[in-house]
């Protein structure tokens, strides 16, 4: 697939993203229509603005309402974190999941529910922990991988996966432990949309809105980086600024994407990787249509996830994602020699 | 104009450069030569603060490099570096484009000024026709005209070049040379070249600089420099310097190496 020439580049751009956005659009009115019975969906469309029965409006305004929401800030959260991580990384590997950063948070997130704090409300200390945690994460696995200057590949999957472990081992400790009053986590741990009320959801969209504008803002200097440190010093980036801004932003926003919601695995592996492919590894397009994919993927998989498997009641969306997601990274580790990309 | 007044500076205890001082002039094409671990490269990552000197200055037409910022260096020095291995499938128009980086707002994009100098760093290197091809399926000599065009593209008034010959087949060499020699004779541009390639570096270089023992041993013309005693001492080689019967350019006829590491 060549997306060399100019003009094409700049109509298939235009493609992408039209097509990215009835995707999502039509996602977001199939899973409004989900719940323990199924609107048709002209009643679900007509409910977003308060028309039909009231049972119908309360269940589209006040449940599914925010669970779309959720979807959309999560799905394009891990998306733009993924995209931007391939970039400083200068790996197409690297990703929430993959690195050990959503376990890193989902730790944290588990930490505050377990251990609850005197005046401080939960909706507060879950995405604070998980932020703290994550950011550790990164630094860690970052640090852990470093050869020389660079972060060869295997070192980094290889950190970030023994860090991963570490935190989900953690997670599933604390589960232990805490017995019936944890009841609710082991759903949370794969992956879980269906606890997010309007609360949570007013937290999580300008924490990830915020971390996502200062991704997607640093499109040039990362395609620059992308190149290697010296040629985006030699052209005047501040790369160590650039990187360091470029890891505290993933990790709040990994971190507010994990904290309500737990883990969706392989959102920010495949999206980006699959928008390279077609659109060109330019990180100024890259970063933002990989929210409209990632929230688009994130709320297909949660309708999915609800009306695949009826008679096994709702599937966590995180199984879902990471049957998936998981195959497609198998594939990624047979083609690597081929793949846009691969040192 | 660029000055080096008093360099000075170590990895760890061991010095790397003490003491140097340079005055590289404007439109000229400057070989730094010396042995490994003279302190060539160490000198060129000096030029555009990807060092700091821990003694001595470094000055653009008299201004501290220190005190400019890292976009205002970039504007006036390029950089070719040794290594141009990208495994990203950017196009050749992407990566010579990036060269504006320095001169473009945050949030603006490239202005039809901009377009105008890219198109015309292409057209000066020849490679307006691979416009369109990814950087990853190009060959190593190719490559390095993309990194030279994005140079070009920074409209700097030095360009770096450090080893710009070492991953290319003899044919690539002299292509590359003769380039950066033709865009120096035409625009004026001052071009500082790091290599171990004496023959290369003698024939497209107006001056040259030897660097011994992290300091300059000798600078002048390649004649004047290039002694057969001065190359016996620096490189432990038996070779003169001629000029070469048929191109009439300089050169350096290598004959043999000594047997005995001369102290």
């Amino acid at each position: 697939m060549t997306v060399g020439d100019t003009g094409k580049r700049r109509i298939r751009l235009l493609t992408v993203t039209a097509v990215l956005i009835v995707i999502l659009l039509f996602s977001i009115v199939l899973d409004l229509t989900q719940a323990f019975f199924s609107l048709s969906l002209k009643e679900a469309f007509m409910a977003i603005f308060g028309k039909g029965t009231d049972v119908h409006v309360s269940i589209v305004q006040q449940i599914n309402g925010p669970r779309v929401v959720m979807g959309c800030m999560v799905g394009a959260g891990l998306g733009i974190s993924g995209a931007a991580m391939q970039a400083v990384f200068r790996n197409p590997m690297a990703s929430p999941y993959i690195l050990g950063l959503s376990s890193g948070a989902a730790f944290g997130a588990a930490l505050a529910m377990t251990i609850p704090i005197a005046f401080i409300p939960m909706f507060v200390t879950r995405p604070l922990f998980a932020f703290v945690f994550c950011m550790a994460t990164m630094f860690l696995v970052y640090f852990i991988s470093r050869v020389g200057g660079r972060v060869p590949t295997e070192t980094l999957l290889l950190s970030g996966i023994a860090v991963g472990s570490l935190f989900s081992a953690l997670v599933s400790l604390l589960t232990y432990v805490a017995g019936e009053r944890m009841a609710g986590i082991v759903y949370w741990t794969m992956g879980n949309l269906s606890q997010t009320g309007w609360q949570n959801t007013l937290i999580v969209i300008p924490l990830i809105l915020a971390g996502s504008l200062i991704m997607a803002t640093r499109g040039r200097e990362l395609n620059a980086m992308m190149l290697g440190d010296a040629h985006a010093k030699d052209l005047g980036v501040d790369v160590k600024k650039v990187r360091l801004e470029m890891l505290i932003s993933s990790s709040l926003v990994t971190a507010a994407a994990v904290a309500f919601v737990g883990i969706i695995g392989f959102v920010g592996l495949v999206i980006p990787h699959i928008l390279r492919i077609v659109i060109g590894p330019g990180n100024r397009a890259l970063l933002p249509l990989s929210m409209l994919g990632g929230a688009a993927f994130v709320v297909l998989c949660d309708y999915l996830s609800r009306s695949m498997f009826t008679s096994l009641g709702i599937l966590p969306i995180g199984i879902l994602t990471s049957l998936v997601g998981a195959p497609y990274f198998i594939y990624l580790l047979r083609r690597r020699k081929n793949e846009v990309g691969w040192n | 104009m660029l000055r080096i007044e008093d360099l000075r500076f170590s990895y760890k205890d061991k010095p790397v450069l003490d003491g140097v001082d340079l005055e590289i002039r404007p439109g000229e094409v400057i070989g730094i030569i010396g042995p490994n671990g003279c302190g060539k490269t160490t000198l060129l990552k000096h030029l555009n603060r990807n060092l700091h000197p821990a003694v001595g200055r470094v000055l653009l037409d008299d201004k501290d490099i220190e005190k400019m910022t890292k976009a205002d260096i970039a504007r006036y020095v390029a950089v070719v570096p040794q290594s141009n291995e990208i495994n990203f499938s950017f196009t050749v128009r992407d990566i010579v484009t990036m060269g504006r980086m320095p001169f473009l707002e945050k949030f603006g994009g490239e202005s039809s000024e901009d377009l105008r100098k890219i198109d015309e760093a292409m057209e000066k290197t020849n490679i307006m026709e691979f416009a369109d091809r990814f950087i990853n399926t190009m060959s190593g000599g190719e490559r390095q005209r993309v990194i030279i065009a994005r140079a070009l593209a920074q409209t700097p008034e030095i360009i770096l070049l450090d080893e710009p010959t070492l991953h290319l087949d003899i044919s690539n060499q002299f292509d590359v040379l003769d380039l950066v020699k033709k865009l120096s004779d035409a625009d004026g541009l001052t071009v500082v070249i790091v290599s171990h390639d004496l023959p290369m570096v003698v024939r497209y270089c107006d001056r040259i600089v030897m660097l011994k023992d992290h300091k300059i041993f000798a600078a002048g013309a390649p004649e004047e420099v290039l002694t057969p005693e001065i190359m016996k001492e620096i490189f432990n080689i038996d070779a003169v310097f001629e000029k070469d019967p048929v191109s009439k350019q300089n050169t350096v006829r290598i004959y043999g190496s000594c047997t005995k590491r001369p102290k």
